[in-house]
């Protein structure tokens, strides 16, 4: 059983291709939990970060926002999320550090929270995910289930981040 | 010098916007317009589609309000399965629908006010932009701040309860709803631990309204005086001239209060409005075929429905409504930053709207769908957040979508957002050398008093910062401002 309570948080369009990518992977790794029984991990997907958001992560010790990326990375990425204080707030795009701030202020704390990255390639009005997304999604779930073998160290991590 | 001012993106609306203002060689404002980056593909998109996927489909247009065209949608496609024109469905079928619908509004409106708005009134428009947002609201009155989040929250607990899924919910198809209202379901709204009930939410609801007319009482001229214009006003409403936010017939009211649509069936739409088309903008501009392009436009959302209505159908709403009507002797209100309060009145009608609802057995048991004679075109309208949401298809012989026309209420509003961005930069840009930080925010402030959804939909890890560009009358960038 683990001893600490995390979130697993993917968000995007599935309607748009690869902006489906959080969602999907919420779905593959929640399979996965629960093939594994590991209680305490909760699960969470939408099309957008908001700011109830701020609520749902303020009791975890380990959150993991998951969302498709854009940028000029490789495949996928996992980085730190620090509390964003200079915000300019678009309800259309809240970024995870705009949740985390919104947490900090309204119930003092920080959870240790993560964006994962995952790269896409297509944006188009239909759903399903290209085949090189799938091929990070795969990659960046297996990572993710290493993580999870020791979150503790994740947390750590963080904090001396 | 001629300068030509540009703020790109507008910030805390819905999506992207720019706004471009001219100032002449006296230092005045000669132009202003909104430009709205919008995508107008959509409609194209679902043709040769199956009917019965719309419903499901229009949620790809927004992530801020998929349950207005997801109801929209299915609204049109009543017609098309023979399910009536909107006063057909079983009794299940509709409320659980309503149920949707106001527990949208709801979350939508809180949204909007507490954490989009109140910034921009607790700090001021010209306030330090380090604190006018969100965050610095939090740290302030972090009471308001929570208030909103929880109300947020409770919508949307609502939303997933009848649409099924927070994502590409599935709710209402053509004809009916797809599910009962467990009891589970209802006994967590009604009796949920504090603050997530309905009691508490209409409470806040309450106090929101209270909120907002004790600010108005100290800060009446910039209430009543900002981007302050007479206009035509288009709503839905119940056929007794009630608010209905799901269903009725379409009024318009001119400027001083006459009737100017009659309460039409809007399976007609066509016969009185079109969309106008300028080369400036991705954006229509609708008007009332009867008074033309040029005088034939209106607002719609909540200033509108208030203006349009005869009454409100539930007692606490119903008290803030007198108020409010008695505020400009029972005349329409044409003061754009009163669109706020009335903002906040619906919402609290929606939180009564919900508790009558929650109470009621009809969602709990009874027939789900209903169909009848099928026909192969159908207009879907509903009040949505924003304002007047129009869907309308026409289908072929093999059931494929060969025709689908949308009007959103951002569109409605395209004339009316336009005009208040002139007044606002007449108001706080004539004759002032130089432009400020809190003058670029007035101008957003009188865009967002309209709530206008520009949604992109697909998203992406990114800044979306406002950026301000001066460019002189040979089109030569002289400044650029990011923030």
């Amino acid at each position: 059983m683990l001893k600490y309570k995390i979130l697993i948080y993917g968000y995007g369009n599935p309607g748009r291709q690869d902006d489906g990518l959080g969602n999907a992977f919420v779905e593959k790794l929640e399979k996965w939990v629960n093939s594994e029984k590991l209680d305490k991990i909760e699960f969470d997907s939408n099309y957008q970060l908001n700011i109830e958001d701020a609520e749902a992560i303020a009791d975890k010790d380990l959150v993991v926002f998951v969302d498709a990326s854009t940028e000029d990375i490789k495949d996928f990425i996992l980085t730190p999320v620090n509390a964003d204080t200079n915000v300019t707030f678009t309800t259309h795009a809240a970024s995870p550090g705009y949740i985390v701030g919104l947490c900090k202020d309204l119930y003092n704390k920080i959870p240790a929270t993560y964006l994962l990255h995952i790269k896409g390639y297509e944006w188009a009005f239909k759903e399903g995910l290209s085949d090189k997304a799938i091929a990070n999604l795969e990659l960046s779930i297996t990572h993710i289930k290493t993580k999870l073998t020791d979150p503790g160290q994740l947390i750590n991590q963080f904090q001396d981040y | 010098m001629e300068r030509k001012i540009t703020i790109e993106p507008v910030t805390r609306v819905e999506g992207h916007g720019k706004v471009t203002i001219h100032i002449n060689n006296e230092g005045n404002v000669s132009q202003s317009r909104l430009h709205i980056v919008e995508f107008r593909g959509f409609e194209r998109f679902v043709q040769g589609r199956p009917y019965w996927e719309a419903p499901v489909l229009v949620q790809r247009l927004c992530g801020i309000c998929p349950v207005s065209h997801h109801l929209a949608a299915a609204k049109a496609l009543d017609v098309i399965v023979g399910a009536g024109t909107g006063d057909g469905l079983t009794p299940t079928g509709e409320k659980m629908r309503r149920l949707m619908h106001y527990g949208q509004i709801f979350q939508s409106h809180a949204l909007h006010f507490f954490h989009l708005v109140s910034p921009d009134l607790l700090f001021g428009v010209d306030g330090d932009p380090a604190i006018r947002n969100i965050i610095g609201v939090a740290k302030k009155h972090p009471d308001l701040a929570v208030q909103g989040v929880m109300m947020r929250k409770f919508g949307q607990e609502i939303i997933k309860a009848t649409a099924g899924k927070k994502i590409h919910g599935t709710g209402a198809i053509p004809g009916g709803i797809n599910k009962h209202l467990t009891q589970e379901e209802k006994d967590s709204f009604i009796n949920g631990a504090d603050p997530l009930n309905i009691e508490k939410m209409i409470s806040w609801g309450q106090d929101a309204v209270n909120f907002l007319k004790s600010y108005h009482k100290e800060n009446k001229e910039f209430i009543d005086g900002f981007a302050a214009f007479p206009s035509s006003h288009l709503s839905l409403v119940r056929k007794d001239g009630a608010m209905d936010l799901y269903h009725g017939v379409l009024r318009a009211v001119d400027a001083e209060g006459k009737k100017i649509l009659h309460d039409v069936d809007y399976q007609d739409y066509l016969e009185y409005i079109n969309e106008e088309v300028k080369d400036w903008s991705y954006m229509k501009f609708p008007f009332l075929i009867e008074y033309g392009k040029k005088d034939g436009w209106y607002r719609v959302g909540p200033l509108a429905r208030m203006n349009t209505c005869e009454f409100i159908p539930s007692p606490l709403a119903q008290k803030e409504f007198e108020e409010f009507k008695a505020y400009t002797n029972g005349k329409p209100n044409n003061m754009s930053m009163h669109m706020h309060w009335a903002r906040l009145i619906e919402l609290l009608h929606s939180a009564e709207m919900m508790k009558e609802l929650l109470n009621d057995p009809d969602l709990m048991s009874g027939e789900l769908v209903t169909k009848g004679e099928k026909k192969n075109e159908g207009v879907g309208l509903l009040e949505a957040p924003r304002g007047t949401l129009f869907h309308h298809y026409r289908i072929n012989e093999h059931d494929q979508i060969e025709m689908a026309n949308l009007i959103v209420s951002t569109t409605n509003n395209n004339e009316p957002m336009n005009l208040a961005v002139n007044y606002a930069a007449k108001q706080f840009m004539n004759g002032q050398e130089k432009i400020t930080e809190g003058m670029m925010n007035a101008v957003e402030v009188a865009i967002r008093a309209y709530d206008p959804c520009l949604s992109c939909a697909t998203h992406a890890i990114g800044q979306m910062p406002l950026e301000v560009v001066l460019v002189d009358a040979k089109n030569q960038i002289i400044d650029r401002k990011r923030k």
